[in-house]
């Protein structure tokens, strides 16, 4: 049911009754190595080339989502699928796989919460009993694609992240034991004409700031109802200008509750510069750590506020600034 | 950031990348010149000492003692950036790993590596010269405009 301007209440509260997330060999050494189920020391994932090493990520991490649930394929009723590449084609080659009926979606890094926002509303509104939603992004598959071959060397500035290589997937349902979809708030686009896809953080926290507003405008409820509250892959730049931005914009979010999943993910000591970024960033923490912290009884509300940065090889070669937009959903146990 | 950018821009979009700037951290611009100094010297020291193995053992003089050095400064590129270590190089020394000839050597050795999937004509074909054909075409094209100068300015009687 729409509430307020841009947000949805499930009334049903859809349950994610099963997750899972893969990861690479530098998640396996990152700080969240335990919150993965499958974790690869090989990107190349022993395929020929890094898309689809992508692919098969995505493959596992539904394949993996679908067994913890006690289901099979052909339970599925839809795949709603999204990564980085052009044409988003280690979704749909993975929903080729899978066989099951697929929607691709594309909001960049913030592809994870769209998909689990549009799995929610489907199963809500009835036209659906379950679906799967999922999301990768394959750090080098990102970095050949946006920015320069992975063995250039192009000094990076402070200011980068490091794309993970991941992804997650979660089966949404009906009924049935685990976290449940409360609300969700479906973001703008933004744009504040930073134009340095080296500065990713930057361009993307007014995004999250906007729809983080408008979350908390449309349910008309404190930020404090939350005991976290993450964002997608803001880094270390981008956290610190949102946080800054929600204070000068007189909302105030308690320090210790207001995180950001690309400043969990990996250790101080990895060299990732700002932080991470990536589809899979989202939702490896959130699919992973943060439904296991859930389950443990650790958190029982959570926001996650997933960010994404629409731009294309192309459109920044053309000196275009970079249109960001970010999508919140709550989970609650 | 250029004045031009800020003529673009909203005055909210003005006063937000402001706002942002404030909160990024600046690139250590002094410590990235000296270390790109440092590597870049280290590389040249590397090279003056290749050329003079050359000319002391293997019978070459000064005029053509540079191409065996080149070459073998671009092996040891090509195959540090094959095997995965320029880059971790580069990413301390910055500038000093691009400018000399080993940076050239890398940016064609990690567009054909990374393309090798799409096959040799249109992957490590195709893509060999994405980053370094710009140099190169920018580089015949100023030689040539230079020589002409240098052609006009003899014709009429100059130096």
């Amino acid at each position: 049911m729409l509430k307020g301007h841009q947000s949805w209440v499930f009334e049903s509260k859809p349950v994610i009754i099963a997750s899972a997330a893969v990861g690479g060999p530098f998640e396996g050494n990152g700080a969240l190595s335990e919150d993965f189920d499958i974790l690869h020391s090989d990107i190349w994932l022993g395929q020929d080339s890094f898309e689809k090493a992508e692919r098969k990520l995505l493959e596992e991490a539904c394949q993996k989502a679908i067994d913890k649930a006690g289901m099979k394929k052909e339970d599925i009723q839809f795949l709603l699928s999204g990564d980085l590449m052009n044409q988003i084609t280690p979704s749909s080659f993975a929903a080729r796989t899978l066989g099951m009926p697929y929607l691709g979606i594309f909001g960049a890094c913030s592809s994870s919460m769209e998909g689990l926002a549009l799995a929610s509303l489907m199963i809500d509104s009835k036209f659906a009993k379950n679906a799967l939603a999922a999301a990768s992004s394959h750090n080098a598959a990102a970095e050949k694609q946006f920015r320069y071959p992975t063995e250039y060397g192009a000094q990076k500035p402070p200011t980068a992240q490091w794309t993970v290589t991941g992804a997650g997937a979660a089966v949404v349902a009906e009924e049935g034991d685990g976290p449940k979809v409360t609300r969700a708030t479906i973001g703008r686009v933004v744009d504040m004409g930073i134009s340095d896809p080296f500065n990713m953080g930057a361009a993307m926290a007014p995004a999250a700031v906007d729809t983080i507003e408008a979350h908390f405008r449309d349910f008309n409820i404190d930020p404090s109802y939350y005991d976290i509250i993450a964002t997608g892959d803001l880094g270390a730049v981008g956290h610190r200008i949102a946080g800054d931005l929600l204070i000068e914009h007189g909302m105030k979010i308690p320090k210790k509750i207001f995180t950001d999943c690309g400043l969990l993910i990996y250790t101080e000591e990895q060299p990732t510069l700002a932080g991470a970024s990536g589809c899979a960033c989202s939702a490896t923490v959130t699919y992973g750590h943060f439904m296991r912290r859930m389950k443990k009884g650790e958190l029982k509300k959570i926001l996650i506020v997933a960010t994404g940065a629409l731009l294309s090889p192309m459109s920044y070669q053309q000196k275009e600034s970079i249109p960001c937009i970010a999508h919140a959903v709550a989970i609650e146990m | 950031m250029s004045r031009q950018k800020y003529k673009k821009a909203t005055p909210t979009q003005q006063q937000y990348q402001i706002f942002a700037k404030d909160r990024e951290p600046k690139r250590p611009v002094v410590s990235n010149c000296l270390k790109a100094f440092l590597v870049g010297g280290i590389i040249c020291t590397i090279g003056q000492a290749l050329q003079m193995m050359y000319i002391e053992y293997f019978n070459f003089d000064e005029t053509n003692a540079g191409n065996p050095t080149v070459a073998t400064l671009i092996i040891f590129s090509v195959l540090l950036t094959g095997f995965g270590v320029y880059d971790h190089i580069a990413q301390w020394a910055g500038a000093g790993t691009a400018v000399p000839i080993t940076g050239f050597a890398n940016t064609v050795t990690s567009a054909s590596i990374e393309h090798r999937s799409e096959g040799y004509v249109l992957g490590v074909g195709g893509n060999m010269f994405k980053i370094a054909g710009p140099v190169i075409v920018y580089g015949v094209f100023s030689a040539f405009v230079v020589a002409l100068i240098k052609i006009i300015i003899k014709e009429l009687g100059g130096i």
